[in-house]
């Protein structure tokens, strides 16, 4: 038994060793690609080209969740708040929900399963094939021609998808409160206009998606970098990426949260 | 004939203790086709890594071009490397860009030609390869002899003085196979580079080569012109070039007595 | 030639998701009530400012004419002292009354000014002197309930 008891204390002081140095090899990764990041602004095509791959192509899945979450909560604001006889605030609900929190939350989620698995599936095939290794044997950093244009690319796009993620999500929550159920168009805006604050709400909201579009590229690019170059290596660290960055922003969005929204004063 | 493009001395790598190489010396003339043959896993590669400066190695060193190579700066060593061409196993071309782009790619990151000239550049060296007509495809589009050969043009895109084949045999058709292999011999002497060809294909790789190395327990085994291999004695060689089942490399993996292994005694005892 | 498609998806993606920053910011928030410019500062003493808040709006006749910039507690006095800043176009009385207000039952509190019929304007730095505290639902229910015990 209490060798038993040993080996399971080894198991855990092992997985904490091992955690604490994969953190630390991805804070170095993170610094050599801020570093390496000049190449990705003096050719600023490269970045344009995986902008278009990371942002425009999650397109459809940010706008398609971004209209339900809104029209979902349109519904259940209005369930819920017309026993007040307060249907009016559903437009204050909606925007403040999505502004604050699901526009970015939820909108970097679908970002690191869409766009992030991508990014590391593509870096690790690349790693795999040895297609990072040739490169470097014709002297061309991976790091600044592969890695660092896919992370700025995220780093751009996130704040936008969460911006329209939000504004989808208006439109929808809009397109039930008003158009199906009747509450009145121009409470529903004045509730809203009164109540989102543009410092506070707006751009809050925005800061938040910027920290989120770092995190989940930098997680992105590190599994994809740091994958073992198989095939279940590769599969694997898509996996982390998903579950890592979902974690990640969860936890950065408390802390943020509490950082930005505590009372007002 | 001027020094030697590449020296060895006393060359050894080892991966977490495991020893991978332990003192290696070679001298490689240059213009010439040179052959490492080793079983699998006697460090072939390895041996090319760090040739290229992608590993240090644990003692000795690799000069190219009287260059130390696992001294050099970062910079020094990315100047040197544009010298040099390596093709990979599978050929490694970037999935995302075409045929074309792939062979344009180091004359893009290294040069400012304008893209007229590019152009010329790229037609040729695929001309070389026979496979001008298919600069439009994808990597994926393209057979294992084809994506190789492609390879091949993108790696002397910048006519290079060395270039270095990990195992370019490997997963060939015979035509393909014969193909590859008279490339190599073709471009090395059109060019005037030095190869390096990493294999285990003795007899394509006889057909071609100047001077063959042999790589076994980390030492050079053996080494000679392609005539002297074929005859050598040598019961190493012997067994390498003919292929031979059971001689100084062991069929067996060294293992306990194969009685006591499978605990035989108990049943008849 | 792929280029260029690309370059126009990402460019419709940029100007989309700007367009959206803008939408948030215009249609979803108070941007256009935010008056970076011309405003002056009024202050008044409120006995109770209830569940008043910073950035909460002031309203005259129901339209917002300013905002709240800070509550402070006054030692001289005893009360809060709240400081809010109005848009310089409008201009109130020196008789102006201040009152904190819930629109409806369970909504937020805000400033709502009656302007009085004095000649003299407020001007800069001036201190409403009449006031009125924000309801308290507490005291309103202990002094309906005290009305009641009274009547019978």
């Amino acid at each position: 038994m209490p060798k038993r008891i040993i080996t399971s204390i080894q198991a855990i002081g092992h997985r904490v060793i091992d955690s604490i140095w994969r953190l630390g090899r991805a804070a170095r990764f993170f610094a050599l690609v801020l570093l390496k990041s000049t190449t990705s602004f003096l050719r600023f095509s490269l970045v344009i080209r995986e902008i278009y791959f990371v942002g425009v192509l999650s397109l459809i899945i940010i706008l398609v969740s971004g209209l339900f979450v809104g029209m979902v909560l349109g519904l259940q604001g209005y369930e819920t708040l017309q026993k007040y006889g307060s249907e009016s605030a559903v437009g204050t609900l909606v925007a403040l929900s999505l502004v604050r929190e699901l526009g970015p939350v939820m909108a970097a989620l679908l970002f690191a399963s869409r766009a992030g698995s991508a990014i590391t599936a593509e870096i690790g095939l690349m790693k795999a094939t040895e297609q990072l290794s040739a490169m470097a044997m014709m002297a061309v950093d991976p790091v600044a021609r592969v890695v660092a244009p896919r992370f700025w690319a995220g780093v751009i796009s996130m704040p936008l998808l969460a911006a329209l993620f939000s504004v989808l999500g208006v439109f929808g929550g809009y397109l039930v409160a008003v158009v199906f159920i009747g509450v009145d168009e121009g409470s529903f805006w004045s509730s809203m206009q009164n109540a989102v604050d543009f410092r506070y709400d707006i751009v809050n909201g925005v800061i938040k998606s910027c920290f989120f579009g770092v995190t989940v590229t930098a997680i992105a690019v590190f599994e994809g970098f740091d994958a073992p170059p198989t095939a279940e290596g590769v599969s694997g660290a898509t996996t982390r990426t998903v579950v890592t960055s979902a974690l990640a922003i969860l936890g950065l969005d408390f802390v943020l949260t509490s950082f930005m929204f505590r009372g007002v004063d | 004939m001027s020094a030697p493009l590449i020296e060895i001395k006393d060359l050894a790598f080892s991966y977490n203790t495991r020893p991978i190489l332990r003192s290696v010396n070679m001298t490689m003339p240059r213009g010439k086709v040179i052959a490492i043959m080793g079983g699998s896993g006697s460090g072939k590669t390895t041996l090319l890594r760090l040739i290229g400066g992608e590993i240090k190695p644990t003692a000795g060193y690799v000069k190219v071009a009287d260059q130390v190579v696992h001294k050099l700066s970062r910079n020094d060593l990315f100047k040197l490397r544009r010298k040099m061409g390596m093709l990979f196993q599978f050929g490694a071309l970037f999935t995302d860009l075409s045929v074309f782009d792939n062979v344009a790619f180091q004359i893009r990151e290294h040069t400012n030609l304008p893209e007229s000239m590019i152009r010329d550049l790229v037609l040729m060296k695929l001309h070389a390869v026979g496979l001008r007509g298919a600069y439009h495809l994808m990597p994926a589009e393209l057979s294992g002899g084809m994506a190789r050969r492609v390879a091949l043009a993108r790696s002397i895109a910048l006519d290079p003085m060395l270039i270095m084949y990990d195992e370019p045999f490997t997963g060939l058709d015979p035509i393909s196979l014969s193909v590859i292999g008279s490339l190599i011999r073709r471009l090395t002497d059109a060019l005037g580079m030095t190869s390096i060809v990493v294999t285990h294909d003795v007899q394509e790789s006889l057909k071609i080569v100047d001077y063959v190395y042999f790589l076994a327990d980390g030492v050079i085994a053996a080494h000679g012109t392609p005539q002297e291999v074929k005859d050598s004695v040598t019961p190493f060689v012997h067994q390498f070039v003919h292929g031979e089942e059971d001689g100084p490399v062991p069929f067996h993996y060294p293992a306990d007595a194969y009685q006591e292994d499978l605990k035989l005694e108990n049943h008849f005892a | 030639m792929q280029r260029t498609i690309i370059d126009f998806w990402v460019g419709l993606f940029v100007i989309a998701g700007i367009g959206a920053l803008l939408i948030l910011g215009l249609k979803v928030g108070n941007l256009t009530s935010y008056n970076t410019g011309e405003s002056y500062t009024l202050t008044g003493n409120f006995e109770n400012i209830g569940g008043l808040k910073i950035k909460a709006p002031v309203k005259s006749a129901g339209v917002v004419v300013g905002r709240v910039t800070d509550i402070q507690f006054s030692l001289e006095t005893y009360d809060a002292l709240v400081t809010m800043a109005i848009n310089a176009h409008y201009r109130f009385p020196k008789d102006t009354f201040a009152s904190i207000l819930t629109s409806g039952l369970l909504g937020e509190q805000y400033i709502g000014l009656s302007p009085g019929g004095d000649e003299e304007m407020l001007a800069e730095g001036d201190k409403i002197m009449k006031t009125n505290s924000a309801m308290v639902l507490e005291e309103m229910i202990g002094r309906f309930l005290f009305d009641k015990a009274a009547e019978d």
